[in-house]
């Protein structure tokens, strides 16, 4: 009798609940090691001086934080203003029956989607140097909004157009058969239904977008432009002190964790009403 | 466009609703309808039975221009529908129509299906297109359902909104696409007995469907189609009564019998009954007569 005959019945015995209860008992006590060497090797006080310091929240606080949230949240809403108007435009464009128009949109997505938006940014931003009669007005917020309204209106237009196409030509049929016109048809019936179904992408790409506005910083803007990011940079090598930064990190949770609360709701929604 | 078609062309008889001279339709090289000639005049219900793929549906489509027909012409209200220059949108308010899987706007509750073509096609207002809107819900039995969104409906209801959503155009005539044959059993009675009413009332009515009883007891014409042609017309007792033509009979044979079977050795002109089959999991086998 060898070891392997004794060994194999023995480990047969153990039913899968077993097998179970016994990772679950491993995964925990992972865990509980990671929190000793945590305890163990990380000097809380010195990880919250660097952080978390309580004197630094406050400046960070008092000193322009409402001015860089705004900021934020508008280069955000424009740029979304902007890319919602261009995205639904594209995909009517590659819908439409006009082989140009197709074309022109897939080359505009496809280039857009292709390039780093820094540097589409960095263009625009450098964009006077080129054109030097051009005045993008609202500056910052008008470079912001068209450079990232660009980049997101191509994302966003695949997202549109896989929405219109969601809506059964049943609705179109009924739509014509009411005497309704092709473009009161798309207007009124189809395209309600198609930003009902698109709903939740497209509050995700707020969230992308969102946190894509820190790159207005490269625009080299004054003091009255800066966004989150960049505020919390600037206070963080003045100081030398980390906690600007983390607080310039909180305010964007602040902003996208309701939307993703609310994607999750919306896509709960319509798995129901399906 | 052949001589004698030119001829029968216009008759401008106002008692005819719906006439379709010579109409064509084929998908790619699929020919679906190969000459079809129909007049439908006012007040008549008429029924259209015949196997799946036999161009029913297409036709009834060609009706209202939902599909481009290749040839032939198809005049409502003595109108040319298929005429480059007609007005379709309008032609299209004239004929209601119902399809097999609904089509309710999704978005829009019971009464708003029933009013945004009234609101934005014929500009009524607000108040007088939600009047117009309620008597056809209660026309249908759905009066206290008019808040109630399409998905929060069963399919008998959201079929019988469709039907008072075309009738809220106030419509000449009404096209019926297998209204009931997406409906679970035990709702397609509700929606049949809205239908009756209709009929009752007066409407024309061009119904494509697989409820024989219904067409039998409705319909003052029946038309049987196969393979893109009309094979054979008239009144129910005759058509579903005693049909003449043996396609006819081999397809009400399937139709009232679904257990019964037809086997490629089977011939039609036996007539009588095949030993009973087990019940079929797959799709029935086809006799070659159907394989257009």
């Amino acid at each position: 009798m060898t070891a392997t005959t004794v060994e194999t019945p023995r480990k047969k015995k153990l039913s899968p609940r077993k097998r179970a209860r016994r990772m679950r008992i491993v995964q925990y006590g992972a865990l509980v090691v990671l929190l000793l060497i945590g305890v163990l090797f990380i000097d809380g006080h010195q990880v919250q001086q660097v952080f978390f310091r309580p004197d630094m929240i406050a400046k960070t606080l008092t000193s322009n934080l409402p001015l860089a949230f705004f900021n934020t949240v508008a280069f955000t809403a424009g740029a979304f203003v902007f890319g919602l108007v261009g995205g639904t435009v594209l995909a009517l464009m590659k819908l439409s029956q006009v082989g140009p128009y197709r074309w022109l949109a897939t080359i505009y997505v496809e280039f857009f989607r292709g390039v780093p938006a820094l540097i589409v940014l960095l263009t625009f931003g450098l964009l006077p140097l080129a054109l030097p009669g051009l005045k993008i007005p609202l500056d910052p917020y008008g470079t912001v909004w068209t450079a990232l309204g660009l980049v997101s209106a191509a994302y966003m237009s695949e997202t549109i157009r896989a929405g219109i196409q969601a809506v059964p030509k049943g609705q179109i049929e009924a739509a014509r058969s009411l005497g309704m016109p092709a473009g009161m048809a798309t207007r009124k019936i189809v395209l309600p239904q198609a930003f009902r179904i698109v709903l939740p992408p497209l509050t995700n790409e707020l969230v992308l977008l969102t946190k894509d506005s820190s790159l207005a910083y490269v625009l080299g803007m004054t003091v009255q432009g800066y966004d989150l990011t960049k505020y919390g940079k600037d206070l963080t090598n003045t100081h030398s002190n980390l906690t600007p930064l983390m607080m310039a990190g909180l305010c964007y949770l602040v902003i996208t964790l309701p939307l993703t609360f609310l994607v999750r709701k919306m896509e709960a929604r319509q798995a129901r009403s399906k | 466009m052949s001589v004698t078609a030119e001829q029968k062309i216009p008759t401008g008889n106002r008692e005819d609703e719906i006439q379709i001279y010579d109409l064509h339709k084929s998908f790619g090289d699929l020919e679906v309808l190969t000459g079809i000639d129909l007049t439908v005049h006012r007040g008549e219900v008429v029924c259209v039975i015949g196997p799946s793929g036999s161009g029913k549906s297409t036709l009834l489509r060609c009706v209202n221009l939902l599909e481009q027909p290749t040839k032939g012409r198809v005049f409502i209200l003595n109108e040319e529908i298929t005429d480059p220059d007609a007005d379709v949108d309008h032609l299209r308010t004239l004929m209601g129509m119902v399809f097999q899987s609904f089509n309710l706007f999704p978005h829009l509750t019971a009464l708003e299906n029933c009013t945004v073509a009234l609101t934005q096609v014929k500009r009524m207002s607000a108040a007088q297109a939600r009047e117009v809107g309620m008597e056809n819900l209660h026309k249908v039995g759905l009066g206290d359902r008019g808040d109630s969104y399409p998905l929060q409906m069963s399919g008998g209801q959201q079929q019988r909104v469709a039907i008072a959503r075309a009738l809220s155009m106030d419509p000449e005539l009404m096209l019926f696409d297998e209204p009931t044959s997406a409906l679970d059993p035990e709702l397609v009675g509700d929606v049949l007995s809205v239908m009756r009413d209709l009929a009752a009332g007066g409407m024309t009515m061009m119904v494509v469907t697989h409820e024989m009883a219904f067409a039998r007891e409705v319909a003052d014409r029946v038309i049987f189609m196969d393979g893109g042609v009309i094979v054979e017309q008239g009144p129910p007792s005759e058509v579903i009564g005693s049909p003449k033509e043996e396609r006819t009979r081999t397809f009400l044979r399937r139709v009232l019998d679904p257990t019964h079977v037809e086997t490629p050795d089977d011939e039609p002109s036996k007539g009588q009954s095949t030993p009973p089959e087990p019940p079929v999991t797959g799709r029935p086998h086809r006799p070659a007569i159907f394989g257009h």
